[in-house]
């Protein structure tokens, strides 16, 4: 196991190497620097702008201070349209209402999804599977961007329930954003939970308890369920980054003030720096949250050899 | 006692003439399976009608998709409602652009990325696994090592980043989705090559003196298309759904072009006017496209899988 562990860890650390130096390098190829303008700027005046940035070093010696910069100090450097701002402000400023959105999604979809799926494959071919199962192809056609505009055309346009935007701390702000962001991932936790299930609770090991006489509820929780959550287990990597992309949306369509305002605006600014800044934050997220559910998997699968 | 109704007598003349009976192929039997499923012809037949839309509906159209009703672009709350008689059908867009030729502009975009992205996927993908897989050892292992490493950065952020970094273009859009699209292809390929490969066949064909690159594209390829398209097709509505949040976010196609994804952004931006139609048309025939794109996928699935049989 041990072993395992760190061979995983041995495959995620060049991962995070990789994201850096081509995210870097991408940066360095586009064309126009970030000071270039409608207006040309006077050459001395961008030496002195390229010279306060460090944009007059040779380029490994630029790549090795950004890179050392963020592995030591956990600094991304300054933003280059916003002068008094550094790209960690507007991390420290957005990411936590990002992760606010993010996290609740995210046990929002896997909770109601798990819970959805495991009644369904209960309660096979009932109305509750039949809901499952509609909900499971309906989320699909409604990503995040489809449920937005729907639910804020409802919810605050016809009913006047809930704010259609900001992020005022209270929780009639969460709801909608919520909603949209886990809708159609719930419909394919449940999705997959619910086969996942079938499967199991048709096998020879959940007969033979049953010919035991077990209670279904034992059966279910203490012997159906580890087998069948591994799938499940499986695709929470693949959902954590899809929300986090979501977020993005959310924090966009929302005005939440979130990360995803943020990075949007700069990709539209081309503010490189904070542009480079989120999507390594992001990256690095994604590999461990990766090497989480694959280590998480391991131990719950006596199966995988290491 | 038998042998009255035609169809006997002709099946008894058959087997005395010893007719060629034509043989049940694999591709014979799935289609046949295809069309018993009614959910997927019928997704198969609303699709093919959205195809014939985008193709024979400019025909119809009375505006372009870039030019500006002046008379009506006033009061388009009123006068821009979808009607036969204005020429406006779907009625106009929040600058006062005919909606309809924006419609069919946009879903013609998203059903070309679909196509060309699960193309890019389909291509790539197979030959990288199909190589991996069927060299072995230090190749296979340093291949998809990378593809780990690559499969592990957000595919979104980086198609926005390639897309801010090279300059929006179709090419560009295509070249981005089609980066991203085949990491998971090429895993799935390579797991089935290595499942054919120690097979009884490719074995006699090797005793057979037939080259390694010949093994592979003769007897290896045709036997992972099965898998291939059905994955292929699955991966179609997910390139839509990235194009169309890409550009709802306004960071896909630009003017004058557009896309399904950013005609449902305006639509969205302007519901609050009530000018509801500006947002039905679009996500009604993108809602359409995905659903049926999904219920085709797993008709092939069921049809070409050979294992639930």
């Amino acid at each position: 196991m041990l072993s395992y562990i760190i061979k995983r860890i041995f495959i995620a650390i060049p991962t995070v190497f990789i994201l850096i130096v081509a995210s870097w390098a991408l940066m360095k190829l586009a064309p126009g620097g970030p000071f270039s303008s409608e207006r040309p700027i006077p050459p001395q005046i961008l030496a002195n702008l390229e010279a306060r940035y460090g944009m007059d070093q040779p380029e490994w010696k630029q790549l090795w201070d950004y890179f050392y910069n963020i592995v030591v100090h956990f600094d991304f450097g300054p933003s280059f349209k916003y002068k008094d701002r550094d790209v960690n402000d507007i991390i420290a400023q957005g990411f936590p209402i990002s992760m606010t959105y993010g996290a609740l999604s995210f046990v929002v979809a896997v909770g109601v999804g798990v819970c959805l799926g495991i009644a369904a494959a209960i309660n096979h071919n009932s109305w509750l599977d039949y809901f499952a199962v509609s909900l499971g192809i309906a989320a699909q056609a409604l990503p995040n961007f489809v449920m937005a505009p729907i639910l804020i055309f409802v919810f605050t346009l016809k009913l006047d329930w809930l704010p259609g935007g900001w992020y005022g701390g209270q929780w009639q702000y969460l709801i909608m954003p919520v909603i949209a962001l886990s809708t159609s991932f719930m419909g394919s936790i449940s999705r997959i939970t619910r086969s996942s299930m079938l499967e199991t609770l048709n096998s020879n090991f959940v007969r033979t308890a049953q010919a035991k006489g077990l209670p279904t509820r034992t059966i279910i929780w203490r012997h159906a369920m580890k087998p069948a959550m591994l799938p499940v287990l499986s695709y929470l990597g693949p959902v954590f980054v899809a929300v986090l992309t979501g977020s993005v949306f959310v924090d966009m369509y929302f005005s939440t003030g979130g990360l995803g305002q943020a990075y949007v605006g700069s990709a539209l600014q081309r503010d490189y720096s904070v542009l480079l800044g989120v999507t390594i934050l992001y990256g690095v997220l994604t590999i461990s949250v990766n090497l989480l559910t694959d280590l998480a998997y391991a131990w719950f699968d006596p199966k995988i050899r290491y | 006692m038998f042998g009255n109704d035609s169809q006997n007598a002709d099946l008894a003349t058959d087997v005395n003439e010893e007719a060629m009976v034509r043989g049940r192929s694999l591709l014979r039997d799935a289609r046949g399976r295809f069309v018993q499923n009614k959910a997927a012809m019928g997704s198969l037949i609303l699709l093919s009608l959205i195809a014939l839309f985008t193709i024979f509906g400019p025909f119809f159209a009375q505006f372009s998709n870039e030019e500006i009703d002046w008379a009506r672009m006033g009061d388009i709350l009123h006068q821009g409602r979808p009607s036969v008689d204005t020429g406006h059908y779907f009625g106009l867009d929040y600058l006062g652009r005919d909606l309809y030729s924006r419609v069919i502009q946009a879903t013609t975009i998203s059903l070309l990325v679909g196509l060309i992205g699960a193309a890019m996927a389909l291509v790539v993908g197979t030959l990288y696994g199909t190589i991996a897989g069927f060299v072995g050892g230090r190749t296979d292992s340093i291949m998809m090592r990378i593809v780990d490493i690559l499969m592990a950065i957000p595919s979104t952020l980086v198609i926005i980043l390639l897309l801010v970094v090279a300059g929006r273009s179709f090419v560009m859009l295509f070249v981005a989705l089609g980066l991203v699209s085949w990491l998971t292809m090429a895993r799935i390929v390579r797991g089935q090559t290595l499942a054919l490969k120690n097979r009884e066949f490719i074995e006699a064909a090797r005793a057979a003196g037939v080259s390694e690159i010949v093994i592979m594209f003769r007897h290896i390829l045709p036997n992972l298309m099965g898998v291939v398209i059905v994955y292929a097709s699955l991966l179609v509505p997910d390139m839509i759904l990235a194009e169309s949040f890409i550009s709802f976010l306004g960071l896909g196609i630009s003017e004058p072009y557009t896309s399904l994804g950013s005609l449902i952004a305006e639509g969205a931006g302007t519901m609050g006017y009530g000018t509801l139609w500006q947002l039905l048309f679009p996500l009604s025939i993108f809602i359409a496209i995905i659903i049926t794109m999904f219920f085709i996928g797993d008709g092939l699935r069921d049809a070409l899988d050979p294992k639930d049989r």
